[in-house]
């Protein structure tokens, strides 16, 4: 197995190197930028950003507080965590990132792969090992993808990014649809195996996944995606990096024939695999097993739901069920109403670090809508979990709200955004906080540019920000959704100006309130039911009126 | 057609920082964009534009940013610059901690 230890510190020594190479004007900046960016080193607006994988969204709170210390010591304190698993600190210095990157590998962790034309982190079901219904933890499976893919040296100049998720679960939390392959562990006649889908993808080009193959036995993954990635790594077009993705090799081929391709490869390569690999999922298999999940009564946590209000209305929304009786799942929102999204502090860091160990088996997940987990809470321990995280400022009750809005950095941060979204998010959720709970789970994506990091396109609201003539406009797509039935959003109409923006949701949101059959009535199922116009009417309602 | 020409100032981002860098008439790399070059003609731009490439070792990824007159010296003229000019528009983590910088 890869000793990542080792590696990982060889590679954070040679990136010191030629960061003084580059700093002493041996290296020009040409020459420079891919071995940054292979280090996860990026150019932004403001400043550096250093974007740091949380393979398949897990930590352990010595990860954690690895994280909280780098942000305080080498960036402004805190960190934002994506909508890919990932963290990026925002104010690095050059000379600094060395040190970063060794404290990165002192735990285990790295930059390696999340920017560059390779496989990037893969991600997986942020509950995974404790979501109810479950099939199987997706994580090592992941993991085994993760140590195939890292370094491999046939795949670190693909045409174009590639990105990897793993559910176990039939509620696909981890989007896989959205993804280059996604894969999702089902099991069928009592045997295991993956429904792999391909050409997934959000960016300018919208695609929902397609089934690549309908189920592979479990002891084919690696050669299958050693073939996938053969076929995609030949065919992908190198000229023109907009029709570099394997949806547009897919959509150009075709399914039929890009499939018979992969078989080809799949039945040459097939053999070459003997069995290592799956020696080695069977180790990550003990490796990922679930934690000794304790008995004991549950009286209290239902004491405290009688006696305290504010807990009860945090344990109604932000719990999820799990897997075993007498726990749950817990998510930490870090969307407090006019706050950045996803962004925490290194106090509110160690802070879940601390709970985590005290009350969730030492187990931390961040999910894909910027919000942390602890997977394993028992219920008893719900209580002084809300206290801790409510002194820590971190006990906002709007998991799955409307106020639990997706947001990428935009032009605050990003060098390729071309409108801001943070300010966008902070203002809705203002605006919205006063009806966040009598709409339920209404779900809001913004992104700053076409790249949709903010997965605008699986909102049931989505927000895309644009420069239309010199100033920023906003588009809104409706009728999006992430999960096991993905569905890309629609666009409304013409963009708003950022003035008209949070209005516009706002009248959105009160229009879905007067034509919702019941509060039992999901926005997705209310706009099937009417169709968009008489949400549409109400988006350009003020609009309408000034003509 | 070429491109018509819009009055800006030259702008980079500090090799050691990162952080966001005008170049003055003298040839000097500041975080003011107030103190830049106002640079209204592209054959003065062409060669400002050569000479901030040959400094490397101090600026990463030199432009001509778009820029207009203002009270204290040249403005960012369209809103990139004037965030990258002032900064996030929604700090509100960022005050929690200290600005090593």
């Amino acid at each position: 197995m890869l000793d990542d230890a080792a590696y990982l510190s060889r590679r954070a020594e040679e990136f010191r190197a030629q960061v003084a190479r580059r700093l002493d004007g041996s290296l020009t900046e040409e020459e420079f930028r891919p071995l940054r960016l292979m280090n996860g080193l990026y150019l932004q607006l403001h400043a550096y950003m250093l974007r740091v994988a949380l393979p398949y969204g897990t930590l352990t709170p010595a990860r954690l507080r690895a994280l909280a210390d780098i942000a305080e010591r080498w960036d402004k304190g805190y960190g934002h965590f994506t909508t890919r698993q990932n963290i990026q600190f925002n104010w690095p210095r050059l000379i600094d990132v060395p040190d970063m990157l060794d404290r990165l590998a002192e735990v285990g962790l790295h930059a390696i792969q999340t920017s560059g034309n390779t496989i990037r982190n893969v991600t997986a079901d942020p509950f995974a090992g404790a979501g109810a219904g479950e099939v199987a933890d997706p994580r090592p499976v992941a993991e085994l993808i993760r140590l195939w893919s890292t370094d491999h040296p046939e795949f670190q100049f693909l045409p174009r990014k590639f990105k990897i998720a793993v559910t176990g679960n039939a509620e696909d939390r981890a989007i896989t649809a959205a993804n280059d392959l996604g894969i999702r562990i089902t099991e069928r006649d009592g045997r295991r195996g993956y429904t792999v889908l391909a050409g997934g993808g959000l960016g300018r080009t919208p695609v929902v996944g397609q089934v690549l193959a309908d189920f592979l036995p479990e002891a084919d993954l690696l050669p299958y995606l050693e073939a996938v990635l053969g076929a995609y790594n030949l065919a992908g077009r190198r000229d023109n990096k907009y029709k570099a993705r394997i949806k547009i090799t897919l959509a150009e081929q075709g399914v039929e024939a890009f499939r018979a391709e992969v078989e080809r490869r799949f039945a040459a390569l097939r053999p070459a695999f003997r069995g290592a690999d799956r020696a080695v999922l069977a180790e990550l298999r003990v490796r990922f097993a679930s934690p000794a999940l304790r008995n004991a009564p549950t009286d209290s946590y239902d004491a405290a739901r009688k006696a305290d209000p504010v807990f009860r209305a945090w344990a109604d929304t932000n719990l999820r069920a799990h897997r075993a009786p007498g726990h749950s799942i817990a998510i930490i929102s870090l969307k407090p109403v006019g706050g950045v999204p996803g962004d925490a502090t290194s106090a509110q860091m160690r802070a879940v670090a601390n709970l985590a160990e005290r009350y969730g088996y030492g187990d931390i997940r961040a999910g894909l809508d910027q919000n942390l987990i602890l997977p394993h809470v028992h219920l008893s321990d719900l209580p002084a979990l809300h206290a801790g995280l409510r002194a820590a400022g971190l006990a906002t009750a709007n998991a799955g709200l409307v106020t639990d809005i997706v947001s990428c950095p935009g032009m605050d941060y990003c060098s390729l955004a071309t409108a801001r979204a943070i300010p966008v998010a902070q203002e809705i959720a203002r605006a919205l906080d006063g009806i966040a709970r009598e709409a339920g789970a209404l779900s809001i994506r913004i992104s700053g540019c076409i790249n949709a990091c903010g997965h605008h396109h699986l909102g049931d609201i989505g927000i895309l920000g644009l420069e239309k003539g010199g100033v920023e406009s906003y588009q809104v797509t409706l009728g999006g959704r992430p999960g096991t039935d993905m569905a890309i959003g629609t666009r409304a109409g013409p963009g708003f100006a950022a003035d008209e923006i949070v209005p516009a949701i706002a009248r959105l949101a009160g229009a879905y309130l007067a034509l919702r059959r019941d509060p039992g009535e999901a926005f997705s199922a209310t706009i099937a039911r009417t169709g968009p116009a008489p949400f549409i009417d109400a988006l350009y309602q003020e609009t309408a009126h000034a003509l | 057609m070429a491109k018509a020409f819009h009055p800006g100032f030259v702008s980079a981002n500090d090799l050691a920082t990162g952080r966001v860098i005008y170049r003055t008439a003298e040839g000097r790399w500041v975080q003011a964009p107030e103190q830049a070059e106002f640079i209204t003609d592209a054959g003065a731009a062409a060669a400002r534009l050569s000479a901030a490439e040959a400094e490397g070792h101090i600026a990463v990824g030199p432009y001509l940013a778009p820029a207009r007159p203002g009270l204290r010296g040249p403005e960012p003229a369209h809103f990139r610059e004037t965030f990258r000019a002032s900064g996030p528009s929604a700090p509100a983590r960022v005050s929690w901690g200290a600005d090593h910088a």
